[in-house]
């Protein structure tokens, strides 16, 4: 009896399929829509769950032969690396100096665009083309620059002021590289902020000067708490562009080639490459990109719980 | 009515999915139908000059071996590893591959390779033949790889800037004392800063080389035990004197400076730096990017009589699950490699020396010119057994940042690197 219901319910569905255009039109929608979702399953997230395993293994990447178990063994030996925990602290450096300064000047870039009206379109090109150039490009003309017979150094010394080591220094060096990194960055956050700045509406700026607020006041009272969504999006998404970009940078800024001078460029993304494909330890290389994995997302929950604040117009 | 394009559309969906999914496009094992031929997959790296030489010779090896077909796969230098690492334990990987001679014992580690078959290539021909160095790549007693063709280092100098020094360009340095007295006479300063380098030195190039395989063994010492656990680097003065000479230009000499226009060969190559240690490799380079520039070579300035040099190569070996008529195939593959024609073509094409010192000490490569002095330097060059060349090489480059950019005492920083460098030996042996 239930055999035969269920029967005729499935048949119904076929029916239904076969009969009603509507039903062949969703079908057709939700077919294309699974295609991605299998396709970002098999790229990204099955890999990445295979990864959580892999870090729990002595896996060497050559070896085809069997990758014992070694239970948390990488985790500690990762934790008894400096090289692994001066990567972490230098991804931190990166990540506060490089965000704060990339918002800052992405703000202050907009805030001045938003009050001209001629030449609008010629500076907005001019601060996004950094943007779009390629990474190891300005990486080299920076390095090339920055080099002690270099052009800024030469204008040092006529200034009377000593010539800088810059990428040559372990104390200057990873600035000098955030420096580079947020000059290229300026002009994208310029864009989702001038977004933002549209956003807000004029009326709220003329209550205010009605109230006889200072351009300072305005600034903090108005415009900075209408702005508070664009810049958690930008801090997330600046956060995690930092975390992935600071491997090209590092690696055509410093002067080894791989984070150096000492390690001082280091990040840990720099370092979970090293792991797996110089070294060929792909065990130690997942458990670190375990680390990272939980380091974005606790960085994320707290950028969303802390930077986002409720606001009314 | 289902629409006859949607069932179309959908079915060309339905058919690239699977076709994604199965990927496996049988290329590889491509006999095609011929029972009688056997395909081989060789792998080298990406090197204009070495890729179409081999071209030339597979099709040479071709018509000389009709059942045999061989495929020439390369990759950039700098993913190569990674191409191997990522292609092989899927199944893909070359039956015969080249390698850098660094790399073996990483590869014999991880079980990649399989030992040449004593009977085609018998160590006491290998030990009669060969130079001395290819024993770099002998491990517990057998060998895994074997050459066609070597690189030395030696001293590049600036014919043109000797001369505007006031010193001969046809009496190149042959002592430490020289060295360091050449380079300091062709340094030029404007006050603190290096306008003109005497001496290129980048510890990150050649500059490590230079360190453990000339330096040191001109000093008296070694790096390593005959068994190669234990590294006795610091084990007697010379190790430190040659670290502490090592370390004079960038300090007391002031001729040398890290990163001096970006690096060693670009400062050479624009006439910055007048002298630089660098391998037979760099011929080919300067020919082609640097047409004017009037250089000359010179052997390894040594100390006290005792000459040395750094050598390095790469090497051809056979992969672990080769075997049958793939096997025969590839061992004819390697031979035709190691034969004494295709060695000379390959100095000629690619500026690399013969393997093979009876091949090498002919008169017309002893006296070349450019040649000459490196291929004088082979008998008495070293190929440092590294277990780990990366690691190795970025221990050699902290220490002398450390010196340089902390002002931490030369001989505590010489002493970390030995102690660092002996800890990659204990874990590399610990599990064998």
């Amino acid at each position: 009896m239930s055999q035969s219901v269920e029967k005729k319910k499935k048949a119904s569905f076929f029916q239904k399929v076969r009969t009603n255009y509507r039903y062949q039109q969703l079908l057709f929608v939700y077919i294309c829509l699974i295609l991605p979702i299998l396709f970002y399953l098999g790229i990204r997230i099955l890999p990445t769950l295979f990864t959580f395993n892999v870090g729990f293994r002595d896996w060497n990447l050559l070896s085809s032969g069997p990758h014992p178990l070694v239970g948390l063994d990488n985790y500690i030996a990762l934790f008894k690396d400096e090289v692994f925990i001066k990567s972490i602290v230098n991804t931190l450096i990166y990540i506060v100096v490089g965000v704060i300064g990339q918002l800052a000047f992405g703000m202050i870039v907009a805030l001045l665009l938003h009050r001209i009206n001629k030449f609008v379109g010629f500076f907005r090109v001019i601060y996004f083309i950094p943007y779009v150039t390629s990474i190891v490009a300005i990486s080299w003309v920076f390095q090339w620059i920055l080099m002690k017979n270099g052009i800024i150094n030469d204008i040092l010394i006529n200034l009377g002021l000593p010539p800088q080591p810059f990428l040559n220094s372990p104390d200057q060096a990873i600035y000098v590289i955030i420096g580079a990194m947020i000059w290229q960055a300026i002009g994208f956050q310029m864009v989702l902020f001038l977004a933002g700045l549209e956003n807000i509406p004029q009326m709220l700026y003329e209550a205010a000067d009605i109230d006889g607020a200072t351009p300072w006041q305005k600034f903090w009272k108005v415009t900075v708490p209408l702005l508070n969504p664009t810049i958690v999006f930008s801090a997330v998404i600046g956060t995690i562009n930092f975390i992935q970009v600071s491997f090209t940078q590092v690696i055509n800024m410093s002067m080894d080639g791989s984070g150096g001078p000492l390690h001082s460029t280091i990040t840990v993304v720099v370092y979970i490459y090293q792991l797996a494909f110089r070294q060929f330890d792909l065990g130690l290389a997942s458990a670190a990109t375990v680390i990272l994995f939980l380091f974005i997302l606790g960085l994320t929950l707290f950028q969303m719980k802390v930077l986002t604040r409720k606001f009314d117009y | 009515m289902f629409k006859r394009w949607h069932v179309l559309l959908l079915s060309v969906l339905f058919i690239t999915v699977l076709a994604a999914c199965s990927g496996d496009n049988d290329n590889g094992n491509s006999s095609n139908g011929d029972s009688d031929v056997v395909t081989i997959k060789y792998w080298q790296y990406e090197f204009a000059s070495k890729v179409d030489l081999m071209d030339e010779l597979i099709k040479e090896f071709e018509e000389a071996n009709p059942g045999i077909k061989v495929e020439q796969t390369t990759f950039p230098y700098d993913n190569y590893n990674e191409q191997v690492a990522a292609q092989v334990p899927a199944g893909k990987g070359p039956d015969v591959i080249n390698l850098f001679y660094g790399w073996v014992p990483s590869y014999v580690d991880a079980g990649y390779l399989q030992p040449l078959p004593q009977e085609d290539f018998p160590h006491d021909e290998i030990e009669a033949e060969f130079f001395p160095l290819v024993q770099a790549t002998k491990m517990d007693g057998e060998y895994w790889t074997i050459p066609t063709a070597v690189r030395t280092a030696a001293l590049f100098y600036n014919k043109d800037l000797f001369e505007e020094a006031g010193l001969d360009p046809n009496s190149p340095p042959e002592t430490w004392e020289e060295l360091a007295d050449y380079a300091v006479k062709l340094t030029k300063k404007d006050g603190d800063r290096l306008e003109q380098s005497g001496m290129a030195w980048e510890p990150a190039q050649q500059g490590h080389h230079w360190l453990r395989d000339g330096l040191t063994y001109q000093a008296g010492g070694e790096v390593l035990s005959e068994d190669r656990k234990t590294v006795v680097w610091g084990d007697s003065d010379a190790g430190l004197e040659a670290f502490k000479y090592w370390l004079s230009f960038p300090t007391e000499l002031g001729t040398s400076e890290v990163g001096f226009y970006t690096d060693d060969v670009t400062a050479f190559m624009t006439g910055k730096a007048a002298m630089n240690v660098d391998g037979s490799f760099r011929l080919g380079t300067l020919q082609r990017d640097a047409e004017n520039l009037n250089y000359a070579v010179a052997p390894m300035p040594g100390k006290d009589g005792i000459q040395s040099t750094n050598a390095s190569f790469w090497t051809n070996g056979i992969t672990k699950d080769v075997e049958g008529e793939k096997l025969e195939a590839s061992i004819k593959f390697l031979k035709f490699l190691t034969s004494q024609d295709v060695m000379e073509r390959w100095l000629d094409a690619t500026g690399e020396l013969p393997a093979k010192e009876e091949v090498a000490m002919q008169d017309k490569y002893v006296n070349d010119e450019l040649y000459g002095p490196f291929i004088n330097s082979l008998p008495f060059a070293n190929a440092h057994f590294f277990v780990d060349e990366t690691k190795e090489r970025e221990l050699v480059i902290d220490a002398a940042n450390k010196v340089l950019l902390e002002g931490m005492d030369v001989e505590e920083a010489f002493n970390e690197l030995v102690e660092k460098t002996q800890a990659l030996y204990d874990e590399y042996w610990g599990d064998k």
